[in-house]
């Protein structure tokens, strides 16, 4: 009686902080945001209570559908382009002589540690019309006028693959690691080619490593606002920097909180479909 | 036989990698060499100089924005180590009911996008009126990192030998004891990988802050997103770079006391 008294105040005194917390910071905000997107905003930028579903069927305008085919695209493209670059790249640190791959790791997480808003600044430094590149190329005479790199649709991505890569790469590398190579030296003595060694063994053994990687990488791709906002011009508009308008310019939180319901809708579906072929234990 | 226990690089992996790696330290050196640059134009390096760095202290804007970072930095890491831990903890010690529903709900702050995380947060304070201040920030940062330091203080008491904490308390040892003597110690590795996690987290973080900050609590990051429009100017670099540089050495060091403690298990 006494021993499971004990143990209910232990419990309590321990994982409670964390549930109140959690609770008060994460899921009543979420409530709220579910509640307010049913909401009507009001001349003032503020919010009546009246009822509508009106925010829900905004979504459906053709501006909105293209604001979410297009990010849904660019996070498409970065997660590709980061498991392409990436790949070997892990491979290469996984398979790195011992003596150094604890510096390679190292140097792969010191990029990690520093901020990521300094680190598009000094993109943004770099590819600007009158930057570093453009006066590099001219001063060693491939171009004659700057190039227009910096505000375009390819610099968000530069952007966006730059700021996720070491997501993307650690996972990778995790699961490389993990390979058993007496399996990789059965495949050869078998006969196998290093084409076929790496599409029928290597592949599939890192696929939780390829999985892991693709959804750290695809699901915050969707929220970077700030990268599309230093480094993009202001012809095509994502997901992200929509939500952040209707929350600061526009002030029109009731669509804003629809726009963030879709998102968690989609980050849902992207995580129904990761947990059934890897686990969440993965990814952290 | 071809038997090749030594791995070496190959030649076309090392330059390959070298690739990587120059991409990934580029913004970086740039922020660097220009934060010792004489011209004010971020173009060319004219001359070395270290005028940037006492600007930088007389912009007091600046400054608080910097002093802001570490502020809330520091707070969100204790905070949630504390109660990350403690919650790592009462999961391995009892069993209780909703304790799986507790452990998967830690996985929604990681799983949702930072956005939709900020702007909930930023809807429920200004209905209940509060205003963004530094206390909202450090609120904020702890939610995305506390389940961080959850995970990883768990999956370290996971391979822990319960029969050592059994034996410290045979010996006579009380539940505070055992804790501080025995169950601390062995945890501690993972405790400071979780700090780390929580740590770099916050000095990391643009989104969230972007919403939970007031315009007393502008954090560096923030400062630097609101200046880079309109150009930034040199002393900007040179905080930059302290921040870099500031950071580095702090993992650094705490990557060696984790090294230098899982030697001693």
């Amino acid at each position: 009686m006494i021993k499971s008294f004990k143990k209910r105040i232990g419990a309590l005194v321990t994982v409670g902080p964390t549930v109140l917390w959690l609770g008060f910071f994460l899921m009543i905000p979420l409530i709220y945001v579910i509640g307010i997107s049913f909401l009507t905003k009001n001349a003032y930028g503020g919010v009546d209570f009246i009822f509508t579903l009106d925010n829900y069927k905004a979504l459906f305008s053709n501006e909105y559908v293209k604001v979410f085919a297009d990010s849904l695209w660019l996070s498409l493209e970065t997660t590709v382009i980061c498991l392409i670059v990436g790949y070997p790249f892990a491979y290469i640190i996984a398979n790195a002589p011992k003596k150094w791959k604890p510096a390679l790791v190292m140097l792969l997480m010191l990029p990690f540690w520093t901020n990521s808003l300094i680190r598009t600044y000094g993109w943004n430094t770099l590819l600007r019309t009158e930057g570093v590149i453009n006066h590099f190329l001219q001063w060693i005479g491939i171009i004659d006028k700057p190039l227009n790199m910096l505000y375009t649709d390819g610099a968000v991505l530069l952007g966006m693959v730059y700021a996720l890569l070491p997501f993307t790469v650690l996972p990778l590398h995790t699961s490389i690691e993990k390979l058993d190579h007496s399996l990789l030296e059965a495949a050869s003595d078998l006969g196998a080619s290093k084409v076929h060694t790496f599409t029928r063994v290597i592949l599939p053994l890192t696929m939780p490593g390829i999985f892991a990687g693709s959804i750290q990488t695809f699901i915050p791709s969707l929220g970077f606002f700030f990268i599309s906002d230093m480094m993009g011009g202001a012809k095509t508009m994502y997901i992200g920097n929509l939500i952040k308008n209707q929350f600061l310019s526009a002030r029109n939180w009731p669509l804003g909180a629809v726009l963030s319901i879709v998102l968690i809708i989609i980050t849902l579906i992207i995580m129904k479909l990761y947990t059934r072929v890897g686990s969440l234990e993965d990814m952290a | 036989m071809k038997k090749r226990k030594v791995r070496e690089f190959k030649p076309g992996s090392v330059f390959y990698a070298c690739l990587v790696y120059l991409f990934l330290y580029l913004p970086i050196f740039v922020v660097i060499v220009f934060s010792f640059n004489t011209s004010e134009m971020n173009i060319t390096f004219q001359g070395f100089t270290v005028e940037w760095y006492g600007r930088m202290l007389e912009n007091r804007q600046l400054m608080q924005s910097f002093f802001n970072t570490v502020i809330v930095a520091f707070w969100s890491t204790i905070i949630s180590v504390v109660i990350g831990t403690l919650c790592a903890l009462g999961l391995y010690k009892f069993e209780f009911k909703l304790k799986n529903l507790i452990s998967s709900s830690l996985y929604i702050p990681i799983v949702i996008p930072e956005l939709v995380f900020a702007i909930a947060l930023l809807i429920f304070f200004s209905s209940i009126h509060v205003n963004m201040n530094m206390v909202t920030l450090i609120i904020a940062h702890v939610t995305f990192s506390m389940p961080f330091v959850v995970i990883t203080v768990r999956a370290r008491l996971a391979g822990f030998d319960k029969s050592i904490e059994e034996a410290a308390r045979d010996l006579g040892a009380n539940e505070l004891h055992t804790f501080f003597r025995v169950t601390l110690p062995m945890i501690s590795p993972g405790v400071i990988s979780g700090g780390m996690l929580a740590l770099t987290m916050s000095l990391d973080d643009v989104v969230v802050s972007f919403f939970t900050a007031g315009p007393e609590s502008q954090t560096l990051p923030l400062k630097i997103l609101g200046m880079v429009r309109k150009g930034v100017s040199p002393d900007v670099n040179a905080l930059s770079t302290l921040m870099i540089l500031g950071t580095i050495v702090i993992l650094l060091t705490a990557t060696l006391i984790q090294g230098k403690l899982e030697k001693k298990m």
